[in-house]
Protein backbone atom coordinates (compact mmCIF):
# COMPACT_ATOMS: atom_id res chain seq x y z
CA UNK A 1 0.00 0.00 0.00
CA UNK A 2 2.36 2.39 0.83
CA UNK A 3 5.25 1.98 -1.51
CA UNK A 4 2.31 2.81 -4.57
CA UNK A 5 1.97 6.05 -2.96
CA UNK A 6 5.66 6.00 -2.41
CA UNK A 7 6.61 6.64 -6.34
CA UNK A 8 4.80 9.76 -6.81
CA UNK A 9 5.86 11.07 -3.04
CA UNK A 10 9.72 10.70 -4.30
CA UNK A 11 9.11 12.38 -7.22
CA UNK A 12 7.45 15.56 -5.93
CA UNK A 13 10.09 15.53 -3.19
CA UNK A 14 12.98 15.40 -6.47
CA UNK A 15 10.68 18.65 -8.13
CA UNK A 16 10.40 20.55 -5.37
CA UNK A 17 14.64 20.28 -4.57
CA UNK A 18 14.30 20.87 -8.14
CA UNK A 19 12.81 24.56 -7.32
CA UNK A 20 15.31 24.91 -4.58
CA UNK A 21 12.46 24.19 -2.01
CA UNK A 22 11.64 21.03 0.67
CA UNK A 23 8.24 19.32 1.31
CA UNK A 24 8.12 20.74 5.30
CA UNK A 25 9.74 23.97 4.28
CA UNK A 26 12.28 23.67 5.61
CA UNK A 27 15.88 25.31 4.53
CA UNK A 28 18.37 23.04 2.65
CA UNK A 29 21.02 23.58 5.66
CA UNK A 30 17.81 23.70 8.40
CA UNK A 31 17.34 20.67 10.58
CA UNK A 32 14.57 19.43 11.95
CA UNK A 33 13.57 20.98 15.87
CA UNK A 34 14.12 17.89 17.96
CA UNK A 35 13.35 17.47 22.09
CA UNK A 36 15.32 15.65 23.89
CA UNK A 37 14.19 14.18 27.70
CA UNK A 38 17.46 12.88 29.87
CA UNK A 39 17.16 10.03 32.35
CA UNK A 40 13.82 8.40 31.90
CA UNK A 41 14.63 5.22 31.72
CA UNK A 42 15.40 4.31 35.78
CA UNK A 43 17.12 0.45 34.98
CA UNK A 44 19.52 2.37 32.26
CA UNK A 45 22.99 4.36 33.72
CA UNK A 46 21.72 6.94 31.80
CA UNK A 47 19.28 7.60 29.05
CA UNK A 48 17.84 9.83 26.30
CA UNK A 49 14.45 10.11 24.37
CA UNK A 50 15.43 12.05 21.16
CA UNK A 51 11.68 12.89 18.77
CA UNK A 52 13.64 14.52 15.68
CA UNK A 53 10.52 15.81 13.55
CA UNK A 54 8.50 12.07 13.20
CA UNK A 55 11.99 10.49 14.00
CA UNK A 56 11.80 9.45 17.62
CA UNK A 57 14.27 7.17 19.36
CA UNK A 58 15.52 6.19 22.74
CA UNK A 59 18.88 4.94 24.04
CA UNK A 60 20.30 3.63 26.93
CA UNK A 61 23.61 3.28 28.74
CA UNK A 62 24.55 -0.34 30.95
CA UNK A 63 28.16 -0.31 32.24
CA UNK A 64 28.99 -3.87 32.90
CA UNK A 65 32.72 -4.80 34.13
CA UNK A 66 34.35 -6.65 31.84
CA UNK A 67 38.14 -8.38 30.74
CA UNK A 68 40.45 -5.84 28.85
CA UNK A 69 41.67 -6.55 25.51
CA UNK A 70 44.86 -7.80 25.81
CA UNK A 71 47.18 -4.87 23.87
CA UNK A 72 45.58 -2.54 25.79
CA UNK A 73 45.38 -3.80 29.89
CA UNK A 74 44.49 -0.22 30.96
CA UNK A 75 41.45 0.56 28.73
CA UNK A 76 37.83 0.52 28.88
CA UNK A 77 35.86 0.14 25.78
CA UNK A 78 32.59 1.02 24.79
CA UNK A 79 29.93 -0.57 22.18
CA UNK A 80 26.99 1.11 20.42
CA UNK A 81 24.65 -1.13 19.29
CA UNK A 82 21.29 -0.42 17.11
CA UNK A 83 18.00 -1.71 16.61
CA UNK A 84 15.41 -0.33 13.64
CA UNK A 85 12.34 -1.63 15.36
CA UNK A 86 9.98 -3.46 13.54
CA UNK A 87 7.42 -0.68 15.66
CA UNK A 88 9.12 1.75 14.32
CA UNK A 89 8.23 1.42 10.62
CA UNK A 90 6.38 -1.75 8.47
CA UNK A 91 9.29 -1.94 6.16
CA UNK A 92 11.24 -2.79 9.30
CA UNK A 93 11.66 -6.83 10.22
CA UNK A 94 13.06 -7.78 13.36
CA UNK A 95 15.55 -10.63 13.00
CA UNK A 96 19.72 -10.78 12.49
CA UNK A 97 20.73 -7.10 12.38
CA UNK A 98 20.56 -5.88 9.05
CA UNK A 99 23.34 -4.03 6.81
CA UNK A 100 21.61 -0.55 7.90
CA UNK A 101 21.48 -1.02 11.20
CA UNK A 102 24.96 -2.29 11.69
CA UNK A 103 26.07 0.35 9.38
CA UNK A 104 24.33 3.18 11.56
CA UNK A 105 25.18 1.70 14.76
CA UNK A 106 28.71 1.83 13.68
CA UNK A 107 29.22 5.31 12.71
CA UNK A 108 27.55 6.47 15.23
CA UNK A 109 30.12 4.39 17.57
CA UNK A 110 33.31 6.07 15.60
CA UNK A 111 31.81 9.48 16.06
CA UNK A 112 32.16 8.80 19.48
CA UNK A 113 35.00 6.54 19.80
CA UNK A 114 37.65 8.17 17.78
CA UNK A 115 36.29 11.77 18.86
CA UNK A 116 37.75 10.78 22.37
CA UNK A 117 34.40 11.18 23.97
CA UNK A 118 35.05 9.16 26.61
CA UNK A 119 38.32 8.43 28.82
CA UNK A 120 38.92 5.07 28.57
CA UNK A 121 41.48 5.08 31.03
CA UNK A 122 39.70 6.38 33.75
CA UNK A 123 37.61 3.01 32.50
CA UNK A 124 40.46 0.87 34.22
CA UNK A 125 39.33 -1.23 37.36
CA UNK A 126 42.57 -3.33 37.74
CA UNK A 127 45.05 -3.33 34.96
CA UNK A 128 44.81 -6.48 32.83
CA UNK A 129 41.75 -7.96 34.49
CA UNK A 130 38.71 -5.92 34.91
CA UNK A 131 37.84 -2.60 32.89
CA UNK A 132 34.66 -0.51 32.81
CA UNK A 133 32.51 -1.57 29.08
CA UNK A 134 30.06 1.00 28.73
CA UNK A 135 27.09 -0.71 26.51
CA UNK A 136 25.04 2.19 24.56
CA UNK A 137 22.20 0.79 22.75
CA UNK A 138 19.36 2.92 20.98
CA UNK A 139 16.04 1.95 19.33
CA UNK A 140 14.36 3.60 16.42
CA UNK A 141 10.83 3.70 18.16
CA UNK A 142 9.16 5.76 14.55
CA UNK A 143 11.22 6.13 11.68
CA UNK A 144 10.96 9.01 9.61
CA UNK A 145 14.20 9.70 8.61
CA UNK A 146 17.87 10.47 9.82
CA UNK A 147 18.68 7.63 12.32
CA UNK A 148 22.10 8.86 12.29
CA UNK A 149 21.80 12.24 13.65
CA UNK A 150 18.74 11.18 15.91
CA UNK A 151 20.98 8.11 17.35
CA UNK A 152 23.82 10.34 17.68
CA UNK A 153 22.02 13.13 20.01
CA UNK A 154 20.41 10.32 21.65
CA UNK A 155 23.64 8.91 22.36
CA UNK A 156 25.50 12.12 23.42
CA UNK A 157 23.00 13.11 25.43
CA UNK A 158 23.24 9.56 27.40
CA UNK A 159 26.37 9.76 27.97
CA UNK A 160 26.54 13.20 29.19
CA UNK A 161 23.77 12.00 31.91
CA UNK A 162 25.32 8.85 32.38
CA UNK A 163 26.83 7.55 35.87
CA UNK A 164 29.16 5.05 37.16
CA UNK A 165 28.37 2.14 39.21
CA UNK A 166 30.03 1.47 42.23
CA UNK A 167 31.60 -1.52 42.48
CA UNK A 168 32.35 -4.02 45.77
CA UNK A 169 35.94 -5.55 46.15
CA UNK A 170 35.08 -8.34 44.33
CA UNK A 171 34.39 -6.05 41.21
CA UNK A 172 30.70 -6.54 41.24
CA UNK A 173 28.18 -4.08 40.74
CA UNK A 174 26.42 -2.56 43.83
CA UNK A 175 22.68 -1.35 42.75
CA UNK A 176 21.28 1.20 42.68
CA UNK A 177 24.77 3.02 44.33
CA UNK A 178 26.50 5.22 41.84
CA UNK A 179 30.75 6.89 42.01
CA UNK A 180 29.79 10.10 39.85
CA UNK A 181 28.43 10.91 36.73
CA UNK A 182 30.61 9.82 33.32
CA UNK A 183 33.44 12.75 32.14
CA UNK A 184 32.94 13.47 28.59
CA UNK A 185 36.65 15.15 27.02
CA UNK A 186 34.33 15.98 23.57
CA UNK A 187 31.37 16.20 22.14
CA UNK A 188 31.10 15.47 19.04
CA UNK A 189 27.81 14.94 16.75
CA UNK A 190 26.99 13.10 13.69
CA UNK A 191 25.45 15.42 10.79
CA UNK A 192 24.24 13.72 7.48
CA UNK A 193 23.68 15.06 4.22
CA UNK A 194 21.64 13.56 0.64
CA UNK A 195 22.28 14.87 -2.53
CA UNK A 196 19.04 14.76 -4.21
CA UNK A 197 18.83 16.05 -8.08
CA UNK A 198 22.43 17.59 -7.53
CA UNK A 199 21.42 19.22 -4.53
CA UNK A 200 22.65 19.08 -0.82
CA UNK A 201 19.96 18.68 2.03
CA UNK A 202 21.00 18.61 5.42
CA UNK A 203 18.82 15.90 7.93
CA UNK A 204 16.63 14.10 5.37
CA UNK A 205 13.22 12.54 6.08
CA UNK A 206 12.10 9.03 5.45
CA UNK A 207 11.23 10.32 1.67
CA UNK A 208 14.11 12.22 0.63
CA UNK A 209 16.17 9.52 1.97
CA UNK A 210 14.17 7.14 -0.48
CA UNK A 211 14.80 9.89 -3.31
CA UNK A 212 18.35 10.54 -2.38
CA UNK A 213 21.14 9.69 -4.77
CA UNK A 214 23.45 9.29 -2.17
CA UNK A 215 24.07 9.98 1.66
CA UNK A 216 27.27 11.79 3.52
CA UNK A 217 27.68 11.76 7.62
CA UNK A 218 30.26 13.88 9.13
CA UNK A 219 30.89 13.79 13.03
CA UNK A 220 31.96 17.34 14.36
CA UNK A 221 33.83 18.23 17.63
CA UNK A 222 33.78 21.56 19.18
CA UNK A 223 37.04 21.97 19.02
CA UNK A 224 36.99 22.13 15.53
CA UNK A 225 37.79 18.84 14.52
CA UNK A 226 36.05 15.86 12.61
CA UNK A 227 36.10 12.27 14.53
CA UNK A 228 34.06 9.90 11.74
CA UNK A 229 32.83 10.07 8.65
CA UNK A 230 30.85 8.14 6.13
CA UNK A 231 29.60 8.18 2.78
CA UNK A 232 26.61 5.48 1.57
CA UNK A 233 24.60 4.93 -1.04
CA UNK A 234 25.40 4.71 -4.94
CA UNK A 235 25.67 8.06 -5.83
CA UNK A 236 29.04 9.76 -5.35
CA UNK A 237 30.14 13.40 -4.10
CA UNK A 238 32.63 15.93 -5.30
CA UNK A 239 35.62 17.19 -3.34
CA UNK A 240 33.78 20.24 -3.24
CA UNK A 241 30.86 19.19 -1.99
CA UNK A 242 32.31 17.19 0.84
CA UNK A 243 34.11 20.51 1.67
CA UNK A 244 30.80 22.19 1.85
CA UNK A 245 29.00 19.32 3.81
CA UNK A 246 31.78 19.94 6.59
CA UNK A 247 31.14 23.49 6.83
CA UNK A 248 27.97 23.13 7.21
CA UNK A 249 28.31 20.67 9.85
CA UNK A 250 29.97 22.22 11.91
CA UNK A 251 27.75 25.31 11.93
CA UNK A 252 24.66 22.79 12.37
CA UNK A 253 26.73 20.71 14.64
CA UNK A 254 27.33 23.76 17.23
CA UNK A 255 23.37 24.20 17.41
CA UNK A 256 22.44 21.06 17.91
CA UNK A 257 25.75 20.93 20.66
CA UNK A 258 24.05 23.91 22.23
CA UNK A 259 20.71 22.65 23.03
CA UNK A 260 22.05 19.01 24.47
CA UNK A 261 24.31 21.22 26.76
CA UNK A 262 21.31 23.02 28.03
CA UNK A 263 19.26 20.00 29.52
CA UNK B 1 13.48 -0.85 44.46
CA UNK B 2 15.13 -2.98 42.15
CA UNK B 3 15.27 -6.31 43.38
CA UNK B 4 16.93 -5.51 46.88
CA UNK B 5 16.76 -8.49 49.37
CA UNK B 6 15.73 -6.57 52.81
CA UNK B 7 17.52 -7.37 56.02
CA UNK B 8 14.00 -7.32 58.01
CA UNK B 9 11.55 -8.58 55.68
CA UNK B 10 8.42 -7.27 55.90
CA UNK B 11 5.12 -8.71 57.04
CA UNK B 12 2.27 -6.76 55.47
CA UNK B 13 -0.56 -8.79 57.27
CA UNK B 14 0.92 -6.62 60.58
CA UNK B 15 2.31 -3.68 58.26
CA UNK B 16 -1.04 -3.04 57.12
CA UNK B 17 1.12 -0.96 54.18
CA UNK B 18 3.15 -1.98 50.90
CA UNK B 19 6.68 -1.41 50.73
CA UNK B 20 5.85 1.69 48.81
CA UNK B 21 2.88 2.91 50.53
CA UNK B 22 0.77 1.36 48.38
CA UNK B 23 -2.78 -0.27 49.87
CA UNK B 24 -3.26 -4.36 49.20
CA UNK B 25 -5.27 -3.83 46.47
CA UNK B 26 -3.92 -0.42 44.86
CA UNK B 27 -2.28 -0.37 41.42
CA UNK B 28 0.87 1.72 40.72
CA UNK B 29 0.08 5.25 39.08
CA UNK B 30 -0.85 4.05 35.43
CA UNK B 31 -1.07 6.40 32.49
CA UNK B 32 -1.69 5.49 28.46
CA UNK B 33 -1.28 7.44 25.73
CA UNK B 34 -3.03 6.58 21.81
CA UNK B 35 -1.81 7.44 18.79
CA UNK B 36 1.79 8.35 19.81
CA UNK B 37 3.99 6.65 16.65
CA UNK B 38 2.86 7.97 13.85
CA UNK B 39 4.15 5.36 11.03
CA UNK B 40 1.96 2.65 12.82
CA UNK B 41 -1.24 2.02 11.98
CA UNK B 42 -2.49 2.05 15.86
CA UNK B 43 0.10 2.65 18.80
CA UNK B 44 -0.05 3.72 22.06
CA UNK B 45 2.61 4.46 24.97
CA UNK B 46 2.07 2.91 28.68
CA UNK B 47 3.93 4.30 31.97
CA UNK B 48 2.81 2.56 34.93
CA UNK B 49 4.53 2.44 37.81
CA UNK B 50 8.54 2.61 36.75
CA UNK B 51 7.42 0.24 33.40
CA UNK B 52 7.59 2.04 30.20
CA UNK B 53 6.13 0.49 26.92
CA UNK B 54 5.71 1.03 23.78
CA UNK B 55 2.81 -0.75 21.53
CA UNK B 56 2.38 -0.69 17.37
CA UNK B 57 -0.44 -1.96 15.52
CA UNK B 58 0.94 -2.53 11.92
CA UNK B 59 -2.07 -4.48 9.77
CA UNK B 60 -4.03 -5.89 8.57
CA UNK B 61 -1.23 -6.40 5.67
CA UNK B 62 0.04 -9.39 3.51
CA UNK B 63 1.19 -12.38 5.91
CA UNK B 64 4.82 -12.82 5.05
CA UNK B 65 6.18 -15.56 5.02
CA UNK B 66 3.59 -17.15 3.03
CA UNK B 67 2.95 -19.76 4.87
CA UNK B 68 1.80 -18.23 8.00
CA UNK B 69 -1.66 -16.99 6.54
CA UNK B 70 -5.04 -18.13 6.61
CA UNK B 71 -7.49 -18.70 4.24
CA UNK B 72 -10.08 -17.87 7.33
CA UNK B 73 -8.43 -15.75 9.71
CA UNK B 74 -6.15 -12.92 9.97
CA UNK B 75 -2.96 -14.07 12.02
CA UNK B 76 -2.28 -11.94 15.03
CA UNK B 77 1.60 -12.17 15.24
CA UNK B 78 3.24 -10.08 18.88
CA UNK B 79 6.59 -9.19 19.24
CA UNK B 80 7.00 -8.42 22.70
CA UNK B 81 10.95 -7.37 23.06
CA UNK B 82 13.07 -5.81 25.92
CA UNK B 83 15.48 -2.83 25.14
CA UNK B 84 18.93 -3.70 26.57
CA UNK B 85 18.85 -1.64 29.03
CA UNK B 86 15.27 -1.65 30.24
CA UNK B 87 16.25 -4.35 33.10
CA UNK B 88 19.08 -4.05 36.25
CA UNK B 89 20.67 -6.41 34.37
CA UNK B 90 21.64 -5.22 31.08
CA UNK B 91 19.52 -7.95 28.78
CA UNK B 92 21.25 -9.43 25.45
CA UNK B 93 19.82 -8.21 22.13
CA UNK B 94 18.95 -11.34 21.16
CA UNK B 95 15.36 -12.32 21.87
CA UNK B 96 15.46 -15.11 24.31
CA UNK B 97 12.97 -17.89 25.87
CA UNK B 98 11.00 -15.79 27.61
CA UNK B 99 10.42 -13.20 25.33
CA UNK B 100 9.67 -15.77 23.13
CA UNK B 101 6.89 -17.46 25.24
CA UNK B 102 5.76 -13.71 26.04
CA UNK B 103 5.01 -12.87 22.79
CA UNK B 104 2.85 -16.67 21.79
CA UNK B 105 0.70 -15.95 25.30
CA UNK B 106 0.08 -11.84 24.63
CA UNK B 107 -1.08 -13.03 20.98
CA UNK B 108 -3.59 -15.49 21.91
CA UNK B 109 -4.83 -13.09 24.37
CA UNK B 110 -5.19 -10.27 21.87
CA UNK B 111 -6.66 -12.81 19.23
CA UNK B 112 -9.84 -13.67 21.17
CA UNK B 113 -11.03 -10.33 21.00
CA UNK B 114 -10.22 -8.93 17.64
CA UNK B 115 -12.71 -9.94 14.59
CA UNK B 116 -10.08 -12.02 12.65
CA UNK B 117 -12.66 -13.87 10.26
CA UNK B 118 -12.60 -9.79 8.82
CA UNK B 119 -9.94 -10.21 7.28
CA UNK B 120 -8.74 -13.24 5.97
CA UNK B 121 -4.87 -14.17 4.11
CA UNK B 122 -3.56 -11.33 6.34
CA UNK B 123 -1.52 -10.38 9.66
CA UNK B 124 -2.10 -8.36 12.49
CA UNK B 125 1.47 -7.39 13.78
CA UNK B 126 1.62 -6.05 16.73
CA UNK B 127 5.02 -5.01 18.57
CA UNK B 128 5.47 -4.19 22.11
CA UNK B 129 8.68 -2.70 23.01
CA UNK B 130 9.42 -2.48 27.10
CA UNK B 131 12.36 0.53 27.97
CA UNK B 132 11.86 0.20 31.45
CA UNK B 133 10.87 -2.17 33.89
CA UNK B 134 9.77 -2.98 37.45
CA UNK B 135 7.85 -6.40 37.34
CA UNK B 136 4.71 -6.81 35.61
CA UNK B 137 5.95 -5.68 31.99
CA UNK B 138 3.90 -8.18 30.22
CA UNK B 139 0.32 -6.77 31.66
CA UNK B 140 1.77 -3.26 30.85
CA UNK B 141 2.37 -4.28 27.42
CA UNK B 142 -1.01 -6.46 26.73
CA UNK B 143 -3.16 -3.40 27.76
CA UNK B 144 -0.94 -1.63 26.19
CA UNK B 145 -1.60 -3.87 22.83
CA UNK B 146 -5.06 -3.41 23.09
CA UNK B 147 -5.18 0.26 23.01
CA UNK B 148 -2.99 0.06 20.29
CA UNK B 149 -5.75 -2.11 18.59
CA UNK B 150 -8.82 -0.17 19.16
CA UNK B 151 -6.84 2.68 18.16
CA UNK B 152 -6.11 0.97 14.65
CA UNK B 153 -9.84 0.86 14.08
CA UNK B 154 -9.66 -3.10 13.90
CA UNK B 155 -13.29 -4.45 15.35
CA UNK B 156 -12.91 -5.90 18.62
CA UNK B 157 -15.48 -8.10 20.94
CA UNK B 158 -14.23 -6.10 23.83
CA UNK B 159 -10.65 -4.67 25.00
CA UNK B 160 -8.50 -6.27 26.82
CA UNK B 161 -7.40 -5.28 30.38
CA UNK B 162 -4.58 -7.04 32.43
CA UNK B 163 -2.56 -7.00 35.73
CA UNK B 164 -0.18 -8.87 38.01
CA UNK B 165 -2.05 -10.18 41.54
CA UNK B 166 -0.94 -12.58 43.60
CA UNK B 167 1.01 -13.04 47.13
CA UNK B 168 4.25 -11.56 48.69
CA UNK B 169 4.97 -10.66 52.22
CA UNK B 170 2.37 -13.32 53.69
CA UNK B 171 -0.66 -10.94 51.81
CA UNK B 172 -2.37 -11.01 48.82
CA UNK B 173 -1.85 -8.33 46.51
CA UNK B 174 -2.70 -6.40 43.07
CA UNK B 175 -0.11 -5.23 40.82
CA UNK B 176 3.11 -7.01 42.63
CA UNK B 177 6.14 -4.55 42.06
CA UNK B 178 9.83 -5.76 41.78
CA UNK B 179 10.54 -6.13 45.46
CA UNK B 180 7.44 -7.92 46.24
CA UNK B 181 8.09 -10.06 43.11
CA UNK B 182 11.21 -11.22 44.66
CA UNK B 183 9.52 -11.77 48.45
CA UNK B 184 10.29 -15.23 49.89
CA UNK B 185 6.64 -16.16 49.43
CA UNK B 186 6.21 -14.51 46.00
CA UNK B 187 3.21 -15.69 44.08
CA UNK B 188 2.52 -13.93 40.35
CA UNK B 189 -0.26 -13.99 38.75
CA UNK B 190 -0.45 -12.06 35.80
CA UNK B 191 -4.29 -12.02 34.85
CA UNK B 192 -6.04 -10.12 31.46
CA UNK B 193 -9.86 -10.25 31.14
CA UNK B 194 -12.44 -9.09 28.59
CA UNK B 195 -13.40 -6.52 31.22
CA UNK B 196 -17.35 -6.87 29.59
CA UNK B 197 -17.43 -10.30 30.28
CA UNK B 198 -15.18 -11.13 32.67
CA UNK B 199 -13.70 -14.04 30.59
CA UNK B 200 -10.38 -14.60 31.03
CA UNK B 201 -7.73 -14.22 27.96
CA UNK B 202 -4.50 -14.37 29.79
CA UNK B 203 -3.63 -16.67 33.22
CA UNK B 204 -0.33 -17.68 34.53
CA UNK B 205 0.97 -18.20 37.81
CA UNK B 206 4.20 -19.03 39.34
CA UNK B 207 4.76 -19.61 43.20
CA UNK B 208 3.29 -21.63 45.96
CA UNK B 209 -0.86 -20.64 46.54
CA UNK B 210 -4.08 -22.79 48.41
CA UNK B 211 -7.07 -22.55 45.86
CA UNK B 212 -8.84 -20.08 48.36
CA UNK B 213 -5.43 -17.99 47.95
CA UNK B 214 -5.70 -17.93 44.26
CA UNK B 215 -9.41 -17.02 44.17
CA UNK B 216 -8.69 -14.18 46.74
CA UNK B 217 -6.09 -12.75 44.32
CA UNK B 218 -7.87 -13.42 41.27
CA UNK B 219 -11.23 -11.41 42.44
CA UNK B 220 -8.60 -8.55 43.16
CA UNK B 221 -7.06 -9.08 40.05
CA UNK B 222 -10.31 -8.59 38.20
CA UNK B 223 -11.16 -5.73 40.54
CA UNK B 224 -7.88 -3.86 39.17
CA UNK B 225 -8.72 -4.71 35.53
CA UNK B 226 -11.96 -2.64 35.80
CA UNK B 227 -10.41 0.13 36.92
CA UNK B 228 -7.74 -0.14 34.07
CA UNK B 229 -10.58 -0.69 31.98
CA UNK B 230 -11.70 3.06 32.59
CA UNK B 231 -8.32 4.27 32.27
CA UNK B 232 -7.90 2.67 28.57
CA UNK B 233 -11.01 3.75 27.75
CA UNK B 234 -9.97 7.90 28.70
CA UNK B 235 -7.11 7.59 26.80
CA UNK B 236 -9.05 6.56 23.80
CA UNK B 237 -11.70 8.75 24.34
CA UNK B 238 -9.10 11.89 24.19
CA UNK B 239 -7.54 11.05 21.43
CA UNK B 240 -11.15 10.54 19.30
CA UNK B 241 -12.47 13.55 21.06
CA UNK B 242 -13.46 16.63 19.15
CA UNK B 243 -11.92 19.55 20.11
CA UNK B 244 -10.98 23.25 18.48
CA UNK B 245 -8.04 21.63 16.86
CA UNK B 246 -10.01 19.24 14.77
CA UNK B 247 -9.74 20.43 11.26
CA UNK B 248 -13.46 22.31 10.83
CA UNK B 249 -13.88 19.56 7.77
CA UNK B 250 -13.69 16.55 9.45
CA UNK B 251 -16.20 18.04 12.51
CA UNK B 252 -18.31 18.83 9.31
CA UNK B 253 -18.24 15.18 8.16
CA UNK B 254 -18.37 13.76 11.46
CA UNK B 255 -21.84 15.32 12.10
CA UNK B 256 -23.36 14.34 8.90
CA UNK B 257 -22.56 10.82 10.20
CA UNK B 258 -24.14 11.35 13.45
CA UNK B 259 -21.25 10.44 14.40
CA UNK B 260 -19.88 11.88 18.05
CA UNK B 261 -17.32 12.07 20.72
CA UNK B 262 -19.62 9.85 23.42
CA UNK B 263 -19.77 7.29 20.68
CA UNK B 264 -15.70 7.27 20.64
CA UNK B 265 -15.56 7.01 24.26
CA UNK B 266 -17.15 3.89 24.08
CA UNK B 267 -14.96 1.64 22.19
CA UNK B 268 -16.40 -1.67 23.27
CA UNK B 269 -19.89 -1.47 21.81
CA UNK B 270 -18.84 1.74 18.68
CA UNK B 271 -15.95 -0.27 17.28
CA UNK B 272 -17.43 0.72 13.59
CA UNK B 273 -17.87 4.36 14.47
CA UNK B 274 -14.70 4.66 15.97
CA UNK B 275 -13.23 3.67 12.48
CA UNK B 276 -15.02 6.30 10.91
CA UNK B 277 -13.97 8.96 13.30
CA UNK B 278 -10.60 7.94 12.32
CA UNK B 279 -10.71 8.36 9.09
CA UNK B 280 -12.01 11.47 9.14
CA UNK B 281 -9.88 12.86 11.27
CA UNK B 282 -6.93 11.76 9.00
Amino acid sequence: MRSTVLEHDIAQVVEMVRQGKRLDGRGFEEMRAFTVEVNKYLNAEGSARVVLGETEVVAGLKMEVGKPYPDNPDAGAISVGAEMLALAHSEYESGAPSFDEIEVARVVDRGIREGKALDFEKFCIKSGEAVWIAYLDFYAINSDGNLFDAGSIACLATLMNGKKPKIDANNKIIDNEFEGKLELKRLPLLTTFVKIAGKILVDPTYLEEKAAETRFSVATTEDGLMSAMQKGMNGSFTLDEVNYMIDVAFKVGKETRKQIQKL
Amino acid sequence: MSGKQREDCPDYKKDKKRVDGRKMDQLRPLSIKVGVLPNADGSAYLEWGQNKVYAAVHGPREALPKHTASPYKAVVKVQYRMATFSVPQRKQPRPNRRDMEISKVLAEALERVIFTEQFPNTEIAVFVEVVDSNAGSRVACLTAAACALADAGLPMKDLISATGCGKGFNEIILDLNKEEEDAPDAVDIPLAILPNSNEIALLQMDGLITKEEFNRAIQMGIKGCKDIYEIQKKALAEKFELTELTPAIAKAEVKGEKASATDAAKPSKTEKKEVKAKKVKK
